[in-house]
């Protein structure tokens, strides 16, 4: 049984040794996503503790800051990003060929850019107000957690970078096909970790 | 002030201020100093001169051999520790002295405590610990190298980079003063404006994340890499401790790292997660600390129960008793570890059923804790025991580790907590549990595989002063310290007025000699081991009649560790073979072997992190921004790297291992009874003390 | 078990010095501790004493060349193995059972009788200062109070996280700024007790400790009494407080004759803990305690 031999999109037998080759890899990411999951945990729960009104310091709160179009605009990106990530992944299954997954990449890259420029201008609009995380513990807590996130993004997008130099220089090899399947696990994970500061950060705050 | 090198001026540097106010305090600061430059020095110069500059870049710092870097690890725990005994040591003799003043100042006594703690943690227990889990984990489970070796490189980079930062904080500028567990507001920016604590963020962030890694590495190792018929419950018990420690690093490991950057933020970027102002709140800071500080205990512990597993049955020459009991306990305190950190804390004033739940917690670990000290004596009941230098070890470990876990109990207890926390005491009964329990196993271990990595055992004579050494010390150093706590001494404390204080304080102080004795002893064994390489030679690989995979190879272990990959048949695997046939048969045929390729990503990313560091500390922008560049622009560069492993043809393979076996087939076993002799070249007699 | 002999020895030589820790107590509490201490040390026993007594004896009846039996393949006894789980089970239920009565019984926000004196406490780098509300009297580094009546302390501090304790009279509770913990405590006897800080604050912690004074009811009234004709607390004085500085140092810059001061403002306490929740940022020249700290510039 080579084709379960870890969780998440299998490459499976049309791969060859691709797949083998891949599972001690694939496994420890999910164990470093666990740990990082940790991280994020920890920023969560800082950021529930500090909606108080000694975290909140007599500051502006979730109602003054949060502009949920933008928000909404920002999962909406993020959502998509996630799906053409996805559409990247089913082209290598597929043998779409390298230029097509560099294209899924692209798409990809492009909505989390677009995610991070309308996550960075909700930042500036809220530090052109006083807000900024120096303002109560409150504001300490959702720039590092939201703000967390987004290097996150950001890393995610040098790493494509990387993916489509790799894709250009060496080709769809099985090292390359490893790394685009680490890519996916890391970016599906961020999305989920956004829906999470979605739900916690903007829809409670806001509710 | 913040130009091209920041704050940085020569003014920060210890010698200045020796210069400036001369005095025992500023002196014993340089003389410090002056030892690390000098030693630093002294190293350049050695490798020059020997012309080692060489080898010690092809064969260790850009190898990834796990066996390697799990020796790398071990000399830079050692390193470390020497420089901890030392400060311990300094503290003693302070204290001893400190009845309304002392020699050293109020600050320099609290930067001696807070770099001696987060030291023997994180720079002497984890890097031994991780160190042999690195070299025994893939010999005991028929593996050729840990799933992730470049990896295994880039942790030890960045455990070294953080160790590099601390030994720098002794020649410039200062430390933290706020102990290793740094508590905020103190270690904030308006009551600690200086240096010191962006030292103590910059030196753990790295080892944080580096030991994260590690446990991701061990993990996936014993999970996916083990030879065939190497069932769970076939793992060497000190394997199966090792998982447990990885998964734990892999969960607790997190927690310190965020909270010492939330801490930085704090400093560097006016945030308020714990300043007494706008909403910050220190609770948070012991909180998200313990929930890394506990389990980290037992990351260090556990491992160090593994070592008493495979001590015990080797040297009673028995099957380990209770094998099930002793995974359920190993698992069941892994588990716990996460669920005790409030323990640490009692006294912030919560509510007593908090109190009562965390204290309950505590004491459950007991349990697990005393079936294993058990199972050891049980193992050892009906057997053959060997007085051997690990068995030194382990029964100090026995008669004192207990006395801390009776200390342990006591501590569990609200009410008695109350007491005797940030006493003495409690100094005592955490070096009760890390000295018996941790070093003890590591120093126990290294004797124990010394002679798997570098081919010759260690010296025993030397070996036994030196354990004897480090039990006496112990005792002599930190039992009185349990009555000073009793009688109410504060931990921490650079003077006292009371002068009842004075005896048990001289009594410490003598200990603290002892134990630098014991330090000597053990440097000592190595030398004169090193010395008598050739009497001590044991190429066969099997000194101690062993009972686990990693015995039956040569020794040292070649590169490849397996000339084939065994199949597994039973739990004690080699002691089967030895016992059911032949344990040294040709394969049929060999296989080519794929290894992986040096490389320098693990000693830039150590160079890189090292320069952030030290550039953060000191507010030296352009070359924080370019470390922390390095290291982005050293793991994107590495994706693009091909050529990531070599082959070794099976042809070589079999040249060796053919050669080995012709050596081991005409060669004589020796018994037990001369294991201690010249004659044991590590080729175990069938033993007529053993056969019935 | 002989080192533990000696260093019990080596603790009753040094005896004196017990009077001031809790294994002498002069107060209900720290007796109870005391008790519990010795009720759980003894029952530890049962699974400590079986490892210090039979290791030694392993060692040696099992040594190589000894006579004790041989059995290479014993690896499994259920007697032995109910005995190993269940004995340090039972013992665990034991002491969980009573760690739960005393930490209820023994909560230090639990008052010890009615009418209890109520003290409030702040803690200074490097010094206590001690308000009695109802008194009107403030004193610095020294805590009075009657033998006999039970003591309502609450606890907070104008700079670092602190950690408070009378250990003959009772455990510690941390202090910490803006918030306020509580700590019940009472003397039996009349005497001279030590307290001290035990959370580390910086170069003066060793030198932070309590002269606490346990008088007659008579005596103490008196000693109250003279405390409202010594100079008021003021804000220019209590300002003069947060700068770091030992006891002695604090006494000597505001010129007073002994601990005593008058308490004119019997919000002191509320307004310390309420100055970190103000919604304004504190400036380092505000913070008592803080090397950048100004006392003149405080208003």
């Amino acid at each position: 049984m080579t084709a379960n031999l870890h969780p998440g999109l299998n490459l499976g037998e049309s791969h060859g040794a691709a797949h083998p080759a891949s599972e001690n890899r694939v496994f420890g990411f999910w164990v470093f996503l666990m740990s990082d999951l940790i991280t994020f945990g920890i920023l969560f729960a800082t950021y529930a503790a500090s909606g108080t009104p000694m975290g909140l310091a007599g500051g502006p709160g979730p109602a003054q800051l949060f502009d949920l179009t933008s928000v909404a605009l920002q999962t909406a990106f993020l959502l998509a990003s996630s799906l053409t990530c996805g559409m990247a992944s089913l082209s290598m299954k597929a043998h779409a060929g390298a230029g097509r997954i560099a294209l899924w990449l692209l798409v990809t890259a492009l909505l989390g850019g677009g995610f991070l420029m309308l996550e960075l201008s909700d930042f500036a609009s809220m530090l052109a107000q006083g807000a900024g995380p120096a303002r109560s513990g409150w504001l300490s807590g959702f720039f590092a957690l939201v703000g967390l996130h987004g290097l996150h993004i950001t890393a995610g997008l040098l790493w494509i970078g990387v993916l489509l130099g790799l894709l250009a220089v060496q080709g769809l090899s099985d090292r390359v096909k490893t790394r685009l399947l680490l890519f996916a696990l890391y970016w599906h994970f961020l999305d989920l970790v956004w829906i999470g500061i979605f739900s916690i950060v903007f829809l409670r705050g806001l509710a | 002030m913040s130009g091209l090198f920041g704050h940085l001026d020569w003014t920060v540097t210890p010698f200045a201020a020796a210069i400036a106010d001369p005095g025992t305090n500023t002196f014993v600061a340089a003389g410090a100093a002056g030892l690390v430059v000098l030693g630093a020095v002294a190293l350049l110069g050695f490798l020059t001169w020997f012309r080692l500059w060489g080898p010690l870049w092809r064969d260790w710092l850009t190898s990834a051999d796990h066996k390697k870097i799990g020796v790398m690890y071990c000399v830079i725990g050692i390193v470390m520790l020497a420089r901890g005994v030392a400060e311990g040591a300094v503290m003693r003799a302070h204290q001893a002295m400190a009845l309304n003043g002392g020699p050293l100042s109020a600050e320099h006594f609290a930067e001696l405590f807070s770099t001696h703690g987060t030291i023997m943690i994180l720079f002497v227990a984890a890097p031994l610990v991780i160190g042999l889990i690195n070299i025994v984990v893939p010999l005991q489970i028929g593996a050729r190298d840990m799933a992730f070796p470049v990896m295994n490189q880039v942790s030890l980079g960045l455990t070294a980079a953080g160790a590099a930062l601390l030994m720098i904080s002794l020649v410039i500028g200062r430390f933290e003063t706020g102990g290793w567990s740094a508590y905020p507001p103190y270690t904030g920016r308006v009551f600690s404006p200086g240096e010191g604590p962006d030292y103590w963020i910059w030196s753990v962030v790295p080892a944080g994340i580096g030991s994260m890694l590690s446990g991701i590495n061990f993990a996936v190792t014993i999970y996916k890499c083990r030879a065939p018929g190497m069932t769970y419950m076939r793992m060497p018990l000190f394997t199966w401790t090792a998982l447990c420690a990885a998964i734990m690093l892999v969960y607790a490991m997190p927690p310190v790292t965020v909270s010492s950057l939330m801490l930085a933020l704090d400093r560097y970027a006016g945030f308020h997660f714990f300043t007494n102002d706008l909403g910050g709140n220190m609770m948070n800071y012991a909180n998200i600390f313990w929930m890394f500080g506990h389990p980290e205990v037992y990351i260090l512990v556990l491992p160090a129960y593994g070592v008493w597993s495979e001590v015990s049955a080797t040297f009673s020459a028995k099957t380990l008793y209770g094998y099930p009991s002793l995974v359920i306990a190993t698992m069941a305190i892994a588990v716990i570890a996460f669920t005790v950190w409030l323990h640490h804390f009692f006294t912030m004033g919560q509510s007593a059923s908090v109190n009562i739940a965390f204290g309950i917690a505590t004491m459950i670990i007991a349990v697990p804790t005393g079936v294993k000290v058990y199972d050891w004596m049980a193992t050892l009941w009906r057997g053959r025991i060997r007085m051997t230098v690990p068995m030194v070890y382990l029964t100090g470990f026995f008669i004192l580790f207990v006395i801390g876990g009776l200390t342990g109990v006591i501590l569990a207890n609200p009410t008695i907590d109350y007491q005797v926390h940030n006493t003495l005491f409690l100094v005592a009964h955490f070096h009760n549990v890390l000295i018996p329990g941790v070093l003890f196993a590591m120093l126990a271990g290294i004797h124990y595989w010394f002679p798997k990595v570098f081919g010759f055992r260690l010296h025993e004579t030397w070996g036994k002063r030196a354990a004897w050494l480090w039990i006496v010390g112990f005792c002599v150093t930190f039992l009185p310290l349990y009555a000073l706590g009793l009688m109410g001494m504060p931990r921490r404390s650079s003077s006292f007025a009371d002068p009842a204080f004075v005896p048990l304080q001289l009594v410490a102080g003598a200990g603290a000699v002892i134990i630098l004795l014991a330090l000597a002893a053990t440097l000592v064994c190595y030398g004169v081991s090193i010395r008598q390489r050739g009497t001590l030679a044991v190429p066969f690989g099997d000194p101690w009649d062993g009972r686990t995979l990693e015995w039956a190879m040569p020794a040292p272990a070649p590169e490849w560790n397996f000339a084939v990959i065994p199949a597994v048949a039973a739990r004690d695997a080699f002691w089967a073979e030895k016992t059911g046939g032949d344990p040294y048969v040709a394969p049929e045929r060999y296989e080519d072997i794929e290894l992986p390729r040096p490389t320098a990503l693990g000693l830039v990313i150590c160079v890189a992190t090292t320069a952030a560091g030290f550039a953060l500390t000191w507010h030296i922008w352009w070359l924080a921004l370019s470390g922390l560049v390095g290291i982005g622009l050293a793991v994107m560069v590495r994706a693009f790297a091909t050529q990531t492993t070599r082959v070794l043809p099976a042809a070589e393979v079999a040249v060796h291992h053919g050669r080995w076996l012709e050596a081991v087939h005409t060669a004589r076993g020796i018994t037990r009874d001369a294991e201690d002799s010249p004659a044991n070249r590590g080729l175990a007699a069938p033993d007529t003390e053993v056969t019935p | 078990m002989r080192r533990l002999a000696v260093v019990l020895l080596v603790v009753l030589a040094a005896h004196p010095a017990l009077a001031q820790g809790f294994l002498t107590p002069e107060g209900p509490v720290a007796a109870a501790q005391r008790e519990h201490l010795i009720r759980v040390t003894m029952v530890t026993m049962i699974a400590v004493l079986p490892v210090l007594i039979g290791v030694p004896l392993i060692l040696w009846r099992y040594r190589r060349g000894g006579r004790g039996a041989y059995r290479p393949g014993f690896d499994f006894s259920a007697p032995l193995e109910i005995a190993m789980w269940g004995v340090p089970a039972a013992i665990i239920v034991l002491l969980g059972t009573w760690l739960w009565q005393s930490t209820e019984a023994l909560d230090p926000y639990e008052p010890l009788g009615t009418d209890p004196l109520q003290v409030q406490v702040i803690g200074l780098n490097w010094k206590w200062l001690f308000l009695y509300p109802d008194q009107g009297i403030a004193s610095i580094g020294t805590l009075a109070i009657p033998a006999g009546r039970p003591v309502r302390l609450q606890l907070t501090t104008d700079t670092v996280m602190q950690s408070f304790m009378v250990p003959a009279l009772a455990g510690q509770i941390y202090a910490m700024p803006g918030m306020v913990s509580d700590l019940n405590l009472m003397a039996s006897r009349v005497g001279t007790l030590t307290g001290a800080n035990t959370q580390f604050n910086g170069t003066g912690f060793a030198g932070q400790q309590v002269d606490v004074q346990v008088m007659t009811p008579d005596d103490w009234t008196a000693w109250v009494q003279g405390g409202t004709t010594a100079p008021s607390l003021d804000a220019a004085r209590y300002a003069r407080l947060g700068v770091a500085g030992t006891t002695a140092q604090a006494l000597q810059a505001l010129s007073l004759p002994d601990s005593r001061m008058h308490l004119t403002a019997p919000g002191l306490f509320a307004s310390v803990v309420a100055r970190y929740h103000d919604g304004a940022p504190l400036a380092d020249r505000d913070q008592p305690g803080a090397p950048g700290f100004q006392p003149e510039s405080t208003p």
